[in-house]
């Protein structure tokens, strides 16, 4: 899950990395009051899960509450990469001498951590990394030891931190490691990190990652997701404890496993090639050993989804059940009744393959049709969802 | 041949007494694995009570520690059904005890768990293979299965398979049903795990009785393109690929923590370039890719 820039301020401030003060606000008043308290000279800047905000215009210098309520003007609402704006963060304005980046990240490929560091902040960091290579201190951090004073101090010389910032940036990537492990993050990234023209060392920018498998030990973490911007389908199939993410197409897919899930989207779409390019709906994982009802909850979702034309469930049986997957199909629609009314295409295979095929021939709903194979299957509601 | 497990190996279950370990123990046993013991430190002294593949019973001690477990049984290879909150202190322990062979099934483990354990296990020697987590498991069928894979989808023969994914393995198998395999092994879906498509490559190479190999790879990091590297300058064996997830949109995870494509990296074209750079001819389905395996092992 990635945090907002404001909550990643507040994590940061939670643990002693030096920030400035920030006020969240969703209306240009509450930036004016935000402005006000505040005082002086204040930036506000666009709450969006991307980058680029910048140079999109999402984030504006003020002198005054009056400009602060203007910029929350232009800002608020403003479509920033496809993320519109709805909250801004009103901060402190900052003298700034220099531009820093810090990084502390998972690295699969070493299977390890690894800090990126460079004293040329500012830039985008993938920028960085290919125009100046050089300039990038790529220093790893074994996971168990990690970032203690000692190798805070051989990042900062690695990044040509000049002397007399050394202790006092090392110090800092000390309580930035202690976000990372603390919160279970897989990113703590500070892009700048600042010196102020009064000699202070400031994070003005964060962006924090945290590992979902780790919500079970900090049960804050469950209140920073944004439940207003899910999507409505998204939302309805976390409670249900169901793996659903919704996609753009025509043909609702539910699968057992993630990796044939994804493989079913794949083959949805080549045959969606020729059934006038319809493509996959969703990724919807029921699992491995799903139950009739788990079927019956994943069969609701997608069947709630407007856009989608077709069904293909397509399922093979290594704990799960055939059975089990073709009671749920059959409790389901009955169920479902009339809201039931696009055509299912069924492909089982595996565990208890025959049982599961003949609970769906001697059910014989008309929505649902059988297939031999994936690709048979996949075509088969490929052409459904054009026909519709 | 097989790799990394055979009919002789015996098995361990940490975990043996819950509900997911004690299903899969009754499974691993119908498949004729030597399963000869299990650990819960609370329920150590007690037996579990089972039926092997001929179906006659079979009572399996629960042993305090994985330590103890070898100690008393010999085995030599340990799978763990622990909870995602436990399983850190699972692996550490059966690292502790050198256990030549972990399998972890646990779907959920912190990724920072995973990474300290890696840790560990490096500054251990590496004694311990470490297979998982969040996977499938490894099964030579015919021989024994250490893992949750279904036993009876075919039987052995000369191909090698090493997938991140459960259920497409299990797809995979039931491709190529007609030829059979050595080992299938299930790498798990996980932004850290152990072993790792390339350690499988390397020993279904240096496997005499693996004729061919077939790779399954999913978006997300930069394994498949490790792999690739690896292929072209060590492996003779024809390898067949075969990637998930290119109607995958950037920044969504599908499913396995490990399955996202952020910005650039991670995309199944660009994994799909790498292994065909590698000569590894790789499928555009499931289905194709078997074909393709079938084609390049009718021509050794």
């Amino acid at each position: 899950m990635d945090l907002y820039e404001y909550q990643a301020r507040d994590l940061f401030e939670h643990y002693g990395v030096p920030v400035l003060p920030g006020i969240i606000a969703d209306t240009p008043d509450e930036v004016r009051a935000a402005a006000e308290k505040l005082g002086g000279v204040v930036v506000v800047k666009a709450q969006v899960k991307t980058g680029g905000r910048g140079k999109a215009g999402g984030v504006k210098v003020a002198k005054n509450p009056d400009e602060a309520y203007e910029a929350a003007k232009a800002i608020l609402g403003l479509d920033i990469k496809g993320h519109v704006v709805k909250r801004v963060m009103v901060a402190g304005g900052a003298r700034i001498a220099q531009e820093f980046y810090f990084s502390v990240l998972l690295d699969r490929a070493n299977r390890s951590y690894l800090s990126l560091t460079s004293v040329e902040g500012g830039m985008e960091i993938e920028q960085l990394a290919v125009e100046k290579p050089e300039a990038l201190a790529r220093i790893e951090v074994d996971p168990i030891a990690g970032v203690t004073v000692e190798k805070a101090r051989e990042i900062a010389v690695a990044a040509n931190f000049p002397a007399e910032l050394v202790d006092t940036v090392a110090d800092v990537f000390v309580k930035l490691y202690e976000v990372y492990k603390g919160e279970d993050a897989t990113l703590v990234e500070v892009n700048p990190l600042i010196l102020d023209e009064d000699g202070n060392i400031i994070a003005l920018d964060g962006k924090v990652s945290l590992d979902e498998n780790a919500e079970f030990r900090h049960a804050g973490h469950a209140l920073l997701e944004d439940k207003a911007a899910a999507d409505p389908l998204e939302a309805k199939a976390k409670v249900l404890d169901l793996n659903y993410v919704k996609l753009d197409g025509e043909v609702g897919i539910i699968g057992n496993g993630a990796g044939l899930v994804m493989s079913t989207l794949d083959v949805v779409a080549y045959a969606g090639e020729n059934h006038g390019g319809v493509k996959p709906a969703n990724f919807l994982d029921i699992g491995g050993g799903a139950s009739a009802e788990v079927m019956a909850n994943g069969l609701s979702i997608i069947l709630g989804d407007p856009q989608v034309k077709s069904v293909f469930v397509n399922v093979f049986g290594g704990i799960t059940a055939c059975d089990e997957v073709a009671k749920g199909i059959v409790g389901a629609l009955a169920e479902l009744g009339k809201e039931a009314n696009k055509p299912l295409v069924v492909r089982l295979d595996g565990n208890k393959v025959e049982e599961g095929r003949r609970i769906l021939e001697e059910a014989a709903h008309p929505l649902v049709t059988l297939a031999e194979n994936m690709d048979q299957g996949a075509d088969k509601a490929a052409e459904l969802a054009n026909a519709a | 041949m097989t790799i990394f497990l055979n009919k002789d190996n015996k098995v361990i279950v940490q975990g043996i007494t819950g509900g997911e370990g004690s299903k899969h123990t009754a499974r691993m046993l119908a498949a004729g694995t030597q399963v000869v013991g299990g650990v819960n430190a609370r329920k150590a002294g007690t037996t579990v009570l089972h039926t092997d593949k001929d179906g006659n019973p079979v009572e399996l001690p629960v042993f305090a520690s994985v330590a103890e477990a070898i100690e008393k049984t010999g085995a030599d290879v340990s799978i763990a059904f622990v909870p995602p909150a436990y399983t850190k202190d699972a692996v550490v322990e059966a690292i502790d005890a050198e256990i030549p062979l972990l399998v972890i099934i646990t779907e959920g483990v912190p990724v920072q768990d995973s990474a300290e354990f890696w840790a560990y296990a490096k500054e251990k020697g590496e004694k311990t293979r470490i297979i998982g987590p969040n996977c499938p498991g490894i099964i030579s069928p015919g021989e024994s299965l250490v893992g949750i894979t279904p036993a009876n989808i075919t039987g052995k023969g000369p191909i090698g398979l090493v997938s991140k994914s459960g259920t497409l393995t299990y797809q995979m198998m039931y491709e190529l049903r007609d030829l059979g395999f050595s080992t299938a092994i299930g790498i798990g879906g996980d932004p850290i795990i152990g072993t790792t498509h390339i350690d499988a490559l390397a020993a279904f190479e240096a496997d005499p009785e693996t004729k061919a190999i077939v790779m399954i790879g999913e978006i997300g990091g930069d394994a498949e393109e490790r792999a690739a590297d690896f292929i072209k300058a060590n492996v003779t064996k024809p390898v067949v690929g075969y990637v998930a997830g290119f109607t995958a949109p950037e920044g969504k995870t599908m499913g396995h923590a490990g399955a996202i494509v952020s910005g650039s990296a991670g995309t199944a074209q660009a994994k799909k370039e790498a292994l065909e750079a590698a000569g590894v001819k790789v499928g555009k389905t499931p289905s194709e890719t078997a074909q393709l395996l079938r084609e390049v092992y009718a021509a050794l």
